[in-house]
């Protein structure tokens, strides 16, 4: 188990990619109930000004924990999550998109034996998400 | 039209108790590529202390979308669906959302802002337990874009 006295703002703590195809976003559309067509349908994202199908921004923020929850090794240690949407990922049919996730120590919290983690969250070299932050709690199973 | 301002502090009745179950939350944690096998083996959740297993921290959009689906048909409100983003998104959890749960949520509308002709609407809503115990805390900032001039 991580400590918190071992973080410091600024520690890398993990980085990981992740490819979304048009099949992730038909998959998070059933899983998740969230079934705007802009996410899976060409001709509508056009109709309605986009440059093409987007993926859900709540996948996006989804797979974005993921990195951290690996790090700590149990979700049920995530206390908060919050992000902004800052650009849409414009997901290709045929070569899907990538994004990249980098998290860093935001801030630590010794006295709640929490950690705040600070994510960027890129797409094409651009950010995707702002203020994306994960809060956890570090505290010694009883 | 801009969303009127008068739906602040207006609250939504509760929505209908959400039965969490484990092949949905397994079927969640594969959408969002989660890893974890607290997500999905009960042995691993009990293991880590848990009741069972344990859903992704955004598995509780799945609660909230039923207050935001009031919000946008709240009488008054003024909200065109077409026309709305999602700009921000935060959870803050009492405790992880489980298999079993019985979850329920009351959404309340925080604030409505104007900005160069958008709207942005912050709506809260608190997702309890079968017990009325709190779980965790969804806020979303919806952006209803400006009509087209």
């Amino acid at each position: 188990m991580i400590a918190v006295e071992q973080l410091t703002v600024g520690d890398e703590v993990a980085t990981a990619s992740y490819r979304f195809t048009r099949d992730s976003l038909v998959r998070y559309a059933g899983a998740s109930g969230d079934f705007n067509p802009i996410h899976y349908r060409d001709d509508v994202a056009v109709s309605v000004g986009l440059p093409g199908v987007l993926a859900h921004g709540m996948l996006t923020m989804g797979v974005a924990v993921q990195p951290v929850v690996e790090w700590i090794g149990d979700p049920g240690r995530v206390r908060g999550y919050q992000v902004k949407f800052t650009r849409p990922v414009l997901v290709d049919p045929s070569e899907g998109a990538e994004i990249t996730v980098l998290a860093k120590v935001g801030a630590v919290i010794p006295e709640d034996q929490m950690a705040r983690i600070d994510l960027t969250v890129t797409f094409n070299g651009d950010t995707v998400l702002g203020k994306a932050q994960v809060l956890v709690s570090l505290a010694p199973t009883a | 039209m801009a969303v009127n301002p008068d739906i602040v502090g207006r609250s939504c009745e509760p929505t209908e108790p959400y039965a969490v179950g484990r092949e949905k939350v397994r079927e969640f944690a594969r959408a969002v590529m989660a890893t974890s096998p607290i997500h999905t083996d009960v042995g691993a959740a009990r293991a880590a202390g848990y009741t069972d297993i344990v859903a992704p921290p955004t598995f509780a959009v799945v609660v909230q979308e039923k207050t935001l689906a009031q919000l946008l048909a709240m009488p008054g409100a003024n909200i065109d669906f077409s026309r709305v983003v999602h700009g921000s998104q935060d959870f803050t959890f009492t405790r992880p959302i489980v298999a079993g749960d019985e979850l329920t949520a009351v959404l309340t509308v925080e604030s409505v802002k104007s900005l160069a002709g958008n709207s942005m609407v912050t709506a809260v809503s608190q997702i309890t337990d079968a017990t009325g115990a709190h779980v965790v805390t969804a806020t979303s900032t919806l952006v209803v874009r400006a009509d087209d001039a």
